[in-house]
């Protein structure tokens, strides 16, 4: 048996059958990732001592006979974008090269409470601004199963680590596709919940009203047990929202009986890919013969996403990303002769082309002369947009579409050409939006051997039904279950 | 839609080569002219959305709290002195 391919609840099993120590499976994963990092590149650090610390403290609970968690002992990766205290958290940006935290995150805290093991630090795209992870400021992570190609992102070393065996399960983040789109490309489940669910407090923020944090697993189950986890309202993020949380392992059931789902007609347009279009329609069938009610819904205002989206993470973002400039932590520029010139620089020098980029736009398009045409016009789309799902959440109570428009591209194929690589975001953006959970379960291959993603959208806090339609799919599916070759 | 790529780089405190200022200029107008199509919607009495779960003000007592601790904060910083970050001298 290989440990690290493990989910977190088969490890769970073995540790309180005593069959298997969490020091056990620690080890095998960092041997996994000492064996097949050389290829994939998905970790950023690794923090071995801290890791055996934590799964020798949960073993001496073991051999005393003490109750377990479900996530107690279990080895996982966190994106570099959560704050850990005493543990380096980059990012991926070199303007935050050598910053240490002095404070956990909340989602950090509440896996730390659980007795989580922390493998270590995740590749990223630079402030998760990216769809490929080829933006990280210090390496590419590869696709697991094709190495020439991108593991997605913003979090694809999350996604590839998954897939990979290189961890047990991964939290990422996710502010227009970044969990949904790496878990579509690398074969593996990735669940963006609803706006407010998950407390933001110690994520580095990048667009402050479209960010959350969510499970990148791999099965249905780890995610319902990530979601118990990390949801629920926390007084150090005001946005964060004061409703029940709900038993989200309660609502794993296999069975679509009576559940009405919609398909947006707006997702499946000329000239998408026709493997992924095969694959979708195959689980929609799937879902009709399951008892479902399949019904065709529409969101009109689809197709103005990606104009919507980059206006106002950009705007969000240049704002957000002000507070590098070199005076209370991260990276400072040296030769400056004066402020201005020590801001400017130090910007200059620690942000990659990409955050340059999404900063100049978004200063643009806030500022004096331009607010109206772009940023406010884009926040009144928001709102169309917002009133599609609110008016086909009236009719069903999913939405079914794929995750992507294609499985993952080459590495370097759309670096040159910034609007192509925003365009392969279209399918996840209007979730952000408007605010409602998404999840993305593997349902297919390419004949190329490419994993493709089903997306399933619900209402707002409404994550126990997308688990439920999700498990039902994989349960009676077997793409989960395969795994890349890695030769 | 023609942008003042210098001005907006001085605005967001971002020094720009020559090269990223002709690069982002081509690729920024590109992004620019996609987004006019939002044009198209007629959003006359649209009320914006900044959020997507309507969000209220968070009260709570004015009580003192502990906070983290000074000598902390400024471990990390880049420059400091007698319990303050340092940075070039701005007042001549």
């Amino acid at each position: 048996m290989d440990l690290h391919s493990l989910t977190i609840h088969q490890l769970h099993d073995l540790l309180v059958k005593k069959e298997v120590t969490s020091r056990e499976a620690t080890e095998a994963l960092y041997r996994r990732i000492k064996k097949t990092e050389g290829k994939i590149k998905a970790y950023l650090l690794l923090t071995e001592e801290e890791a055996f610390r934590q799964a020798d403290q949960v073993d001496r609970k073991i051999a005393k006979g003490e109750g377990i968690g479900g996530l107690a002992g279990v080895p996982i990766g966190l994106k570099d974008i959560l704050c850990t205290k005493g543990i380096r958290t980059t990012c991926a940006s070199k303007i935050l090269e050598g910053y240490i935290p002095f404070y956990d995150g909340t989602v950090i805290q509440k896996l730390k409470k659980r007795e989580a093991v922390f493998l270590g630090k995740l590749n990223m795209d630079e402030f998760a601004m990216g769809s490929s992870t080829e933006n990280s400021g210090f390496h590419i992570t590869h696709n697991p199963w094709d190495l020439k190609r991108i593991p997605g992102g913003s979090s694809g070393g999350s996604a590839a680590a998954v897939a990979a065996d290189e961890c047990i399960a991964a939290l990422g983040t996710d502010t227009g596709g970044s969990i949904r789109q790496p878990a579509a490309c690398c074969g593996v489940v990735g669940l963006k919940p609803t706006y407010g669910r998950v407390s933001r407090y110690g994520l580095v923020a990048f667009a402050s009203s479209l960010d959350q944090i969510g499970p990148i697993t791999k099965d249905v189950e780890d995610s319902a047990i990530l979601m118990d986890a990390i949801s629920g309202y926390d007084p150090y993020d005001s946005t964060s929202v004061n409703v029940e949380v709900p038993d989200y392992k309660r609502s794993l059931k296999r069975d679509a009986k009576g559940i009405r789902i919609g398909i947006p007609e707006e997702y499946f347009v000329e000239g998408m890919d026709p493997e992924v279009e095969r694959s979708v329609k195959e689980a929609i069938d799937f879902f009709r013969k399951w008892g479902a009610e399949i019904q065709r819904v529409s969101l009109p205002h689809t197709e103005y996403a990606v104009a919507i989206y980059y206006i106002i993470a950009t705007a969000e973002a240049s704002s957000n990303l002000a507070r590098y400039d070199g005076v209370k932590y991260g990276l400072r520029s040296k030769g400056y002769r004066d402020l201005m010139e020590m801001y400017a620089q130090t910007r200059a020098k620690g942000f990659g082309k990409e955050v340059k980029r999404r900063i100049i736009l978004g200063t643009y398009v806030l500022s004096a002369g331009y607010y109206e045409a772009y940023y406010r016009k884009a926040s009144q789309v928001r709102t169309l947009m917002r009133k599609d799902f609110e008016e086909a959440f009236q009719k069903v109570d999913v939405i079914v579409a794929p995750t992507t428009p294609t499985p993952a591209f080459r590495i370097g194929e759309k670096t040159e050409n910034p609007l192509q690589m925003y365009l392969s975001d279209i399918h996840t953006i209007p979730v952000n939006l408007a605010g409602i959970p998404a999840i993305s379960i593997p349902c297919g291959f390419s004949h190329e051997g490419l994993p493709i993603g089903l997306q399933i959208m619900g209402k707002h806090f409404d994550e126990g039904m997308l688990l439920r339609v999700a498990y039902t799919f994989e349960q009676n599916t077997d793409f989960h279950l395969r795994k890349p070759s890695l030769t | 839609m023609k942008m003042d790529i210098e001005k907006v780089a001085r605005l967001a405190r971002l020094e720009l080569s020559e090269e990223e200022k002709v690069t982002f200029g081509n690729q920024l107008e590109q992004i620019l002219t996609y987004m006019e199509q939002l044009n198209r919607l007629d959003t006359t009495g649209v009320e914006p959305t900044s959020h997507a779960i309507p969000v209220h003000n968070v009260f709570r007592e004015d009580e003192v709290k502990s906070s983290f601790p000074q000598e902390e904060a400024l471990a990390i910083a880049p420059d400091e002195e007698r319990g303050h970050f340092k940075v070039p001298r701005i007042i001549e």
